[in-house]
């Protein structure tokens, strides 16, 4: 009699016998679960990248094809680019991020490579690494070309791990 | 308003008793009341055993910390109304401080020498808890909020580095955040939701001036009120010890008021003082407005992960930034769990033969990390030895293996060689891997010239 009398005094010291409480436990649980989950997903989007048109992000004309002559590297800072045609007529749009620890990598005209000023890393014309620390390729925007003119569109970053012929986009 | 009842006392008496709640008679008992009815003294305790008092024990560190964090809130207020976080404001906005706003300079650089000199204290605070073995039960957990709020003021440190938005900052932020990137799957993805975009832009401005601003100032107050807290639940400082004492499990108690508050308040006036004075001496460092076009040559991280860029300049990024950082907090996080050698609580490296192998770990620490600069400089070359290897194996897993070998030869050395207990071979290990972690950061900052080149300080060419 009396310890059945305490049972309501301190019910969450003693194990439970009804199912039921249990049962509402779990759901509480679990409630707070999704609510814990719904919060941090709120937070996370909410930080998600905004990007805004014309700036850096979205997609750049660059101009008329035959504008950029064989064998030339055309910076465009706003765009964070360098516009390079090959010997063969092809084009790159290389990210001007140096993929080791991010500075802006010059491009050397005299010695025709990308120098990095950070760490010394040297990448050749197709953005290919000649010297590391980089550990991979200068990454890629994707060029495309309608009405003989050439877009690069800056939103996305394409990584390689090396330079292949399928990267070149040709008129 | 009624004329004055003469059985009360006068208005401001009234307001100021109810502010205090009880008068304040100078008697023991008054202020034993005092500490425990004041909102800030009651973070003490009543009274406090005198040997815990011992300058030399603490160094005040734990106090400094929490002084500069109330320095750099009052004075973060202010800078807080003077500045803009968008990219083509900001810069004219710290200009402005100088210039335009009165005290505007001074009330700057107590921000930035209280910010930069926060770092260095609480890592000096973490060294003495670890040197007097005070991590060990009952304030394991207590460690672990601290290493938390280690990393929290490093954090602050590094959000609030960008704000000016000079060339200093724009670099120093673009090579810091690119660590991220080698996260293994997610590193871009965190670089991303971090940075606002794929790299450092307006909505990079504006989430890290949120993060320094209101984030990560409540996160370190609420644990740094679960610090001081749990400082008194583990029942107050672990008690300092002789190295030859017998070990005390009681001493003679002193009242808190004022045979601690007196001292605090004392030290506290000197640590304003010298900030103020230095504060007006030396201003903080602005250099051209950033350029994203050009990369200044070197481009440095801030000088507490220059230990890190430095790693990453000798092992792949993934092991040299990644791994050797987390196995190092790891290991740092774990300690009081593995090393709960109750015999050493309160004694400064923990033996007499402990205080010789720490000195000893100090030395070798230097000297092989040196070496090791060096030598990778002009003769090791993982890549090239083993071509056709993945670098990651080459230049990271491989030297890694041989890194933990060599410290488990160390540890194992130390126990036979010198008959050292375990507690002392693990604080052998200890002040090699930190000593090898402050070599990295000194070389770092003060002997990498143009191209990340091994250099003498002064061979280097100032950037500006
Ligand atoms: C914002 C940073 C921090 C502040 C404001 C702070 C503040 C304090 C204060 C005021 C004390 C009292 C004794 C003393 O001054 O030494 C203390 C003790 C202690 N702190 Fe911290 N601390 C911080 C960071 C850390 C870190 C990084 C660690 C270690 C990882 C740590 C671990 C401890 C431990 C274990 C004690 C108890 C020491 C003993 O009983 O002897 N704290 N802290
Ligand atoms: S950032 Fe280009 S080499 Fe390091």
């Amino acid at each position: 009699m009396t310890d059945q009398k305490q049972t309501p005094a301190a019910p969450e010291h003693l194990p439970d016998p009804t199912p039921r409480r249990d049962f509402l436990r779990l759901g509480l649980t679990a409630l707070a679960g999704v609510a814990a989950v719904e919060a941090g997903a709120i937070s996370i989007g909410f930080f998600l990248p905004r990007l805004n048109e014309g700036e850096f992000g979205s997609v750049f004309k660059c101009g008329a094809v035959d504008k950029f002559p064989n064998g030339s590297v055309t910076p465009f800072n706003e765009g964070r680019f360098y516009l390079v045609r090959t010997q063969e007529g092809g084009f790159l749009a290389l990210y001007r991020k140096c993929t080791h620890l991010g500075c802006a990598v010059p491009w050397d005209q005299a010695k025709k490579q990308f120098i990095c000023p950070c760490h010394a890393s040297v990448f050749d014309q197709t953005g290919a690494v000649l010297n590391a620390p980089a550990p991979r390729p200068l990454d890629l925007f994707a060029v495309t070309i309608a009405n003989n003119q050439v877009q690069v569109d800056t939103s996305r970053a394409i990584s390689r791990d090396r330079f292949d012929q399928t990267q070149v986009v040709y008129p | 308003m009624n004329t004055p009842n003469n059985s009360q006392p006068p208005l401001w008496q009234r307001v100021w008793r109810s502010a205090v709640r009880e008068p304040f008679t100078g008697d023991r008992r008054s202020r034993l009341r005092l500490v425990m009815n004041n909102l800030i003294l009651h973070l003490h305790p009543a009274q406090v055993p005198a040997r815990t008092l011992r300058f030399t024990y603490t160094w005040g560190l734990g106090g400094l910390a929490a002084l500069l964090v109330v320095i750099l809130g009052a004075t973060g207020m202010l800078l807080e109304t003077a500045y803009t976080p968008s990219p083509d404001k900001a810069y004219t906005s710290i200009l402005a401080l100088s210039t335009r706003i009165w005290f505007g300079q001074f009330v700057r650089n107590v921000h930035h020498w209280s910010g930069n000199l926060m770092v260095i204290v609480v890592a000096l605070h973490l060294l003495r808890v670890f040197f007097t073995g005070a991590f060990r039960t009952p304030r394991e957990f207590n460690w672990l909020v601290g290493i938390t709020l280690l990393l929290l003021t490093v954090v602050a440190n590094f959000t609030g580095y960008l704000l000016p938005w000079d060339q200093l900052a724009y670099w120093a932020i673009t090579v810091g955040s690119s660590i991220i990137v080698y996260v293994p799957f997610v590193g871009t993805g965190l670089s991303n939701i971090l940075l606002g975009g794929p790299e450092i832009g307006p909505a990079t401005l504006l989430n890290f001036y949120a993060l320094h601003i209101s984030i990560i100032p409540i996160a370190i107050f609420g644990l740094m009120s679960l610090h001081f807290w749990r400082v008194r639940k583990d029942g107050g400082l672990s008690l300092p010890r002789g190295v030859d004492e017998p070990p005390v499990s009681k001493d003679e108690n002193v009242l808190t008021v004022a045979d601690l508050v007196r001292p605090e308040i004392i030290w506290a006036i000197v640590a304003l003082a010298a900030i103020a004075l230095w504060s007006a001496l030396v201003n903080a460092p602005l250099e051209a407005l950033a350029n994203p076009d050009a990369s200044p040559n070197p481009a440095k991280a801030a000088w507490y992960f220059m230990g890190i860029q430095e790693l990453l300049l000798h092992f792949h990024p993934l092991v040299g930034a990644i791994v050797v950082p987390l196995l190092g907090l790891l290991g740092l996080a774990a300690l009081p769990y593995i090393d709960s050698d109750m015999n050493s609580v309160g004694i400064y490296f923990r033996s007499r033969r402990g205080r010789w192998l720490a000195l000893f770990s100090v030395a070798v620490g230097t000297w092989l990390t040196a070496l090791y600069i060096v030598l990778d400089e002009f003769l090791i070359d993982w890549v090239g030895w083993l071509p056709g290897i993945p670098t990651l194996l080459s230049n990271g897993v491989l030297p890694l293996i041989l890194l933990l070998l060599g410290i488990i030869g160390y540890y194992d050395g130390i126990r036979a060689g010198f008959r050292a207990t375990k507690c002392e071979a693990g604080l052998s290990v200890f002040m090699l891997v930190f000593t090898g972690f402050v070599v990295l950061t000194l070389v770092g900052v003060f002997f990498r010239g143009a191209g990340m080149k091994l250099m003498f300080p002064w061979e280097i060419i100032p950037t500006h």
